[in-house]
């Protein structure tokens, strides 16, 4: 939910990375805070199991240049891709002004794509959103694995509307910060609209 | 121009700044935090902590979610405060407003008993501050007049500067 604090003169807004379980949502958000300029970062938080899976979120706070005396920032959310973790993947979506969703491109995947992509439909939902009301972003990760999905494919299935699209490979980098720029562009494009 | 889900205006931030204010005098504990549900700081009192606001911010709003799905579960709609103690520093939250989350840092200067007690009066008058910022948001969401196809576009700017391998 964007939020403008006249007093701290503050634009905050939230963008909330969702996917199957193991597609790089975490590694996305790893990425960009190994890139970053440290001055304009916040505290990477990451609540995981032992086992390095997501238990509950990951967050990055990303501050933006002052522009007119407003400071913009960019709250940055992964969400559990495991499929029992619901309940928490539909309370990190409270209040999102912009999503990332992570394919994961290998043939192995395919089903785990369209089953999270479903419930993410279903999820918001519950907060009486739409995805077409919500800037939307889709990143086809995993694009350097041997046995993966065409794009041409990958679209018909998991984007018949034509949202922006990314190709990726979240460990090198490649594609992460197109797909947020992405994202991010349309937040503020969104709130300048509205 | 641009419009926000929820905005605060300076004279309600004030308002609000002075109830948080008294309830960290009267209840000698050191911080006070407000939050909103989505994890957004919206005003802090008291001693600046040491750690990262925003993320302190993002994770006691998943405390309070995840504690609300917990009273769910045994029947409650949902626990309207909560207490995390330690063995130095100490935590209080509570619900205000609904949707905006009180929390206060103490420690042994002060006790359990009078935290509660103070921030069962300071919630009363965040009720009233906030309630009254939400119907006016209802009728006069202002756009801010300094956003417009500038603002974007130098916005804009900051994103391809920042976000770059």
């Amino acid at each position: 939910m964007s939020l403008i604090n006249y007093s701290s003169r503050e634009i905050n807004c939230k963008i909330v990375y969702y996917g199957a379980g193991l597609c790089g949502k975490t590694t996305n958000i790893q990425y960009v805070y190994n890139k970053v300029d440290p001055g304009t970062k916040g505290k990477l938080i990451t609540l995981a199991t032992e086992m390095d899976r997501t238990l509950f979120f990951d967050f990055l706070p990303l501050e933006l240049g002052t522009v007119k005396g407003f400071k913009t920032r960019f709250h940055l959310y992964t969400v559990p891709g495991q499929v029992y973790y619901d309940a928490s993947r539909k309370l990190i979506l409270r209040g999102v002004d912009g999503i990332v969703f992570v394919a994961d491109s290998q043939a192995s995947r395919f089903d785990a794509n369209i089953e999270s992509l479903y419930n993410l439909h279903e999820n918001l939902d519950e907060y009486k959103l739409k995805i077409e009301d919500i800037p939307f972003v889709i990143q086809y990760n995993k694009r350097d694995m041997p046995d993966i999905i065409s794009i041409d494919e990958l679209e018909q299935e998991l984007n018949p509307e034509g949202y922006p699209s990314h190709e990726a490979v979240a460990v090198t980098g490649e594609g992460v910060f197109d797909t947020l720029k992405a994202v991010a562009k349309g937040v503020l494009k969104k709130l300048s609209k509205n | 121009m641009i419009k926000a889900d929820w905005t605060i205006y300076e004279e309600d931030y004030w308002a609000l700044n002075s109830v948080l204010k008294e309830l960290i005098e009267n209840s000698n504990s050191q911080s006070v935090l407000l939050i909103d549900k989505t994890g957004q700081l919206i005003a802090s009192v008291g001693m600046e902590p040491e750690f990262d606001l925003m993320s302190f911010a993002s994770l006691c709003a998943a405390d309070f979610e995840a504690n609300a799905q917990l009273a769910q579960l045994i029947g409650e709609k949902d626990f309207s405060t909560l207490y995390h103690q330690g063995s130095d520093e100490s935590m209080y939250l509570s619900r205000v407003a609904q949707a905006i989350i009180l929390v206060v840092l103490f420690n042994k200067r002060t006790t359990l008993g009078l935290v509660r007690l103070r921030v069962k009066k300071a919630v009363d008058g965040l009720n009233t501050i906030l309630h009254g910022l939400f119907d006016k948001l209802e009728y006069e969401n202002e756009d801010l007049k300094e956003f417009d196809a500038e603002f974007a576009d130098e916005l804009n700017k900051e994103i391809d500067s920042l976000f770059q391998d």
